[in-house]
């Protein structure tokens, strides 16, 4: 074990070697010099939105991503710092997100600057949305920083923004097509299909389509050191389908809009938790998810207007033939509908000050054949109002966001009506001259409400529940280095230190037997972390260039709900620590991609004993590119080693995760 | 490997390069810190207690159920006499099982050598020696709940006979041989049985139905030993749990009623007319019997309040009486967040109550002497449910 760890070590430090030992720098043409230069300076604009933004904002977007050992959004978003991604392995395990441990409930997943609700259980796997159409992933802790949003852009405790890839053309391209497919382990096929179409000078249109298929089979090993098993996950089969297209338009008063529609079916095994005697699981699980969403944006002259609707109908049907009722197998049936929209208004009172008003209205229903269900309907009402105060140095952006919901049901009991009205201050700040450096802090009270689940799940679900608060106090800074002509072209940095306070929390608790738990307003968890996130890119020579990003995050979250229980102890499966680094070189037409997580040793449940100790886990990815340019036709080669040593772990305590994998991707575009 | 690097040393540079060491540094430190441990079985933690050399029982065998899913159903030993409590003894007495006791342990017993663990999503019945805690063998049953003994085997209620046949929802009761440690024959029961008791040459069980709410099932099957044959269903409330035989050829069982509108109760079957002798308008989550007196506790959820009452009372099954008696009188009973096991030493009348906690949580064992004072309390594994004396 140790020496495996020696091994690793040296494995960083030597492929580090190999991204600082540049060679001679040829005299560059000037076309190329030119080409680099807007590089830089795209990069320098990515960066500089991190820069500003008062609540701390880490993206992926675009190569980066592309480059990434990454299937799904979720593999890529383990990638930020103070995130931790609850995994249940295989490409069909459920994975969500969970930020600065408040919970998963408390992140808001947008998609194309839409919600994704889930009023069932307020959770979205991330391993859903595939990386195919994502043109660039944002999170926000806190929320995004800017007052012209949805009401919804404020309610959540942190905000993970996907933006598909929009379209884009140059002089005399009227269209671009990338069909793409990707093969491997786990007998993955997933061929895809982007169709870009520029329709009018005004108008655009964008078809993306994706079929994947798995049979979801991979190793794992069991063992305690006396025994040592390698056994085959089975079960994990999983075939999906998305399609999901969209029209882009621009109007006179250079105001935009665009109407998109997605549809994703898929159809899976769900295996269960490996336990003592138990390997094989018939559960089966389909989902449906459609919606149609439409935009419009007016960011010109001093009233500024935005609208949102959003229409998504979701299906699951979950089937265990393990649980034979009087009835037959039990055969479960799940279905949401949501309606949504939304209006956003700035107006700018002087050149340095703005104010907002947004509101939103989301009616949320859901159908289940479940005993005693409820049937219940949520009317959610969201207004926000915003100011913003932008100097020179000088940002200040505050708001109040007013909440009233109320839930109706078809019988027994409904949870009623709730309000809540909720602060939230930011600020960021450039105390020198130079642009380089600048401080940031924000406040923010938010809660999460009780989901379908929690109120109205039978035997379980409790009405009396209230919703489940956090605050968040935060102070970091960013710095930005450029150098001109240098081997280490730019550094950026930002770090931040926070506090959290989650209370009452949502958790089951014990009822008369194991068959009837209970939802209540229990726990209150307190957390103390820092995020460090460092970026680097070093021009090696004239076709040589390298990145190399690193992210670390300290968290202690503890348990202060009550002194007679696990008190101080830190919540289940927070490590103290954890961190990601990704190091890449391109050289020609060649990309080279490393990439390393590393999670330490957690609990799985509230009892730090050893009982409960998981092992710490991490994992290297490699990945190597080849371009192939061909006039204005690209062919790109993909060949990806995710896990190379091999390490068996687990995310979730008897979910065990594969080892080595293999992913080899061809793709042409134009 | 900086020093190696071509390159010039002009005055940014080699702030460069403190920028890239800084760097190198912060990744080595990550990288060496990812060590692992070496995994090994998780050791037991022996705790002294008040040791009692007279005693006479030597001790119980606790099953902690562990929550479903997290596989950590574990064994906890009680030594009277010596006074010691062992936490987790399965892993070290059999370290080469593949992960260990296994997910939820549902039920325990001993007879002759041998002790019985039920482990229920495992879907196994494990036998150790119970001397050495050492296991014999394990016999396969899918879905399994309890286990009782009668003339030499083993009986082992099942919640389904067959997984995955939609035809198929009713339980059943499985013979094993205590010498061939194998399944002989089995027979169907009511859907989702669950705790047994042998009187005469009969056995009870108790039918819950759990799986199709609100089509609870409501009766107790009696099968005759001799021809293994269900001869007769008994009509008693829905969603049957506890069943309990007293020395008087009465049966105590428990019906969980629907957790919604039907409240929890206690019926006593007189097993020689096969009919409810009296119904008890108390709820009754679990209960142990020793001579004439059954000790039992309730744990209900309110949909006015949303919260749990619990209680703990006792009654004399001689003449079928509530006592105003409390089995516990020190106040401890306030400190139980959850009871979820209770037995009595049959010699000292000592109960023994479990505190499951949040069920995911470590939980607490506490003896009440027979004035119901704690005498002592020990941490145990997580939701610590059932017993099996040891004499």
């Amino acid at each position: 074990m140790k020496t495996s760890c020696l091994a690793i070590a040296g494995f960083v430090l030597l492929l580090m070697c190999f991204s600082v030992h540049g060679q001679e720098q040829n005299p560059a043409d000037t076309l190329k010099r030119a080409n680099e230069l807007k590089e830089v300076q795209i990069r320098r604009i990515k960066i500089s939105r991190r820069q500003t933004s008062s609540t701390p904002l880490q993206i992926l977007s675009g190569e980066e991503l592309q480059r990434m050992n990454s299937l799904s959004v979720a593999d890529a978003v383990r990638f930020f710092s103070g995130v931790q991604l609850k995994d249940y392995g295989g490409i069909g395990g459920l994975k969500t997100i969970n930020v600065r441990s408040m919970g998963t409930n408390h992140t808001a997943v947008f998609y194309d600057g839409v919600q994704l609700g889930n009023a069932q259980n307020g959770q979205v796997d991330l391993g859903k949305f595939s990386l195919d159409n994502i043109g660039e992933i944002e999170l926000y802790n806190g929320q995004k920083s800017t007052i012209f949003q949805s009401a919804k852009g404020f309610s959540a405790g942190s905000s993970l923004y996907l933006n598909t890839k929009t379209p884009e053309f140059k002089d005399g391209q009227t269209d671009h097509l990338r069909a793409a497919v990707r093969g491997g382990s786990f007998g993955l096929f997933n061929p895809s299909l982007t169709w870009q179409k520029k329709l009018s000078d005004q108008i655009y249109g964008s078809i993306s389509t994706e079929y994947k298929h798995a049979h979801g089979r991979y190793k794992f090993r069991l063992t305690n050191g006396v025994y040592d098993s390698t056994l085959v996950r089975k079960n994990a089969d999983i075939e999906t389908m998305r399609v999901e297209g969209g029209i882009y338009g621009r109007l006179p008063d250079s105001s935009s809009w665009n109407a998109k529609f997605y549809f994703y079916n898929d159809e899976q095994g769900l295996p269960g938790a490996i336990v003592n005697n138990v390997y094989d699981f018939p559960q089966r699980l389909w989902s449906r998810n459609f919606f149609f969403q439409s935009h419009y944006k007016k960011e010109t002259g001093r009233y500024q207007l935005m609208a949102s609707f959003k229409y998504a109908h979701d299906y699951s049907r979950f089937l265990d033939p393990n649980i034979v009722k009087d009835d037959g197998l039990t055969n479960n049936i799940y279905k949401q509908d949501e309606l949504y929209f939304s209006v956003a208004n700035r107006y700018q009172l002087s050149p340095i000050w703005d104010v907002a008003l947004s509101a939103d209205y989301q009616r949320s229903t859901m159908d289940a054949n479940l005993y005693r269900f409820p049937y219940p309907t949520r009317h959610t009402g969201l207004v926000a109002l915003a100011t913003e105060l932008h100097m020179e140095r000088l940002n200040i952006q505050a708001n109040l966001l007013g909440t009233l919901v109320n839930d109706q049901v078809e019988q027994y009991y409904s949870a009623g009506k709730k309000q809540e009205l909720t602060p939230t201050i930011m600020a960021s700040w450039q105390p020198f001259s130079a642009k380089e450096f600048r401080l940031r802090a924000f406040y923010k009270n938010i809660f999460r409400m009780p989901t379908f689940n929690d109120l109205y799940y039978t035997l379980i679900g409790s009405t009396f529940l209230r919703p489940e608060y956090t605050q968040q106090y935060d102070v970091g800074f960013t710095y930005l280095r450029m150098f001109e002509g240098q081997l280490l072209s730019q550094v950026s940095l930002q770090s931040d230190v926070y506090f959290n306070k989650v209370k009452d929390k949502i958790v089951a608790v014990p009822g008369a037997s194991l068959f009837r738990w209970s939802m209540q307003n229990l726990g209150r968890v307190e957390i103390k972390g820092m995020d460090l996130n460092v970026q680097t890119a070093w021009t090696l020579g004239p076709q040589l260039h390298a990145a190399a990003g690193l992210t670390y995050t300290y968290q202690q979250a503890i348990n202060v709900t009550s002194r007679d229980l696990n008190y101080r102890n830190q919540i289940p499966y927070i490590p103290l620590h954890s961190g990601s680094v990704i190091a890449s070189v391109d050289w020609k037409n060649m990309g080279f991609n490393y990439s390393y997580i590393y999670t330490a040793e957690r609990y799985d449940q509230s009892a730090n004993i050893p009982e409960n100790y998981v092992q710490p886990f991490y994992t290297h990815d490699l990945a190597l590119h080849y371009n192939q340019q061909l006039s204005n036709k690209n062919i790109r080669l993909s060949a990806e080693v995710n896990n190379v040593f091999n390490q068996y772990y687990d995310v979730v305590t008897n979910f065990p995760m594969p080892g080595r994998s293999y992913r080899f991707t061809i793709a042409y575009a134009y | 490997m900086i020093a190696s690097s071509t390159l010039n040393t002009n005055c940014l540079q080699m702030r460069n390069i403190h920028v890239i060491a800084g760097f190198y540094i912060l990744l080595t430190s990550l990288a060496l810190s990812a060590c692992r441990k070496d995994p090994k079985p998780v050791e037991e933690v022996v705790t002294q207690l008040v040791a009692d050399p007279n005693s006479v029982a030597k001790g119980f065998y606790l099953v902690n159920e562990g929550n479903m899913n997290m596989n950590k159903a574990s064994l906890d030993y009680l030594d009277f006499r010596k006074g010691i409590y062992r936490k987790n003894i399965f892993n070290e007495a059999n370290p080469e099982v593949v992960k260990g006791l296994g997910d939820v342990g549902s039920d325990i017993a001993v007879y002759g050598s041998k002790l019985y663990v039920v482990v229920n999503v495992s879907n196994k019945v494990e036998v150790l020696d119970v001397n050495t805690g050492k296991r014999i063998t394990q016999i396969n049953i899918t879905n399994c709940r309890y286990v009782t003994f009668h003339k030499g085997k083993v009986y082992v209620s099942a919640y389904l006979g067959e997984v995955g046949d939609p035809t198929a929802p009713n339980g059943i009761v499985a013979q094993i041989d205590t010498a061939t440690l194998r399944e002989e024959k089995r027979i169907e029961v009511g859907r989702q049985p669950e705790e047994m008791a042998v009187v005469g040459d009969k056995i009870y069980v108790a039918n819950s139905g759990g799986y199709s709410p609100p089509n609870y099932e409501r009766t107790v099957s009696v099968i005759d030993v001799a021809s293994f044959k269900v001869v007769k269903n008994i009509d008693v409330a829905i969603n049957l749990h506890r069943l309990k035989a007293d020395k008087y050829g009465d049966l105590y069982v428990t019906s969980r009623g629907d957790y919604y509108d039907i409240p929890s109760r206690l019926f006593v079957i007189d097993t020689k007319t096969e009919t409810i002798k009296k119904t008890f308008d108390i709820g009754v989550s679990n209960l142990a019997i020793a001579d004439d007196i059954a000790y039992y506790y309730s744990t209900e959820f309110s949909y006015q309040t949303g919260q749990n009452t619990i209680t703990y009372g006792m009654l004399n099954v001689k003449d079928e009486q509530l006592l105003d008696r409390r089995f516990i009188t020190d106040g401890t009973d306030k400190k139980i967040m959850i009871p979820y096991g209770i037995a009595v030493n049959p010699f000292s009348k000592e109960v023994f109550v479990t505190d499951a906690k949040d069920y995911v949580s470590p939980g607490t064992l506490y003896c009440f002497d027979s004035t119901g004072k704690q005498k002592y309390s020990v941490t145990t594994g997580d939701i610590p449910a059932h017993f099996a004396f040891i004499y």
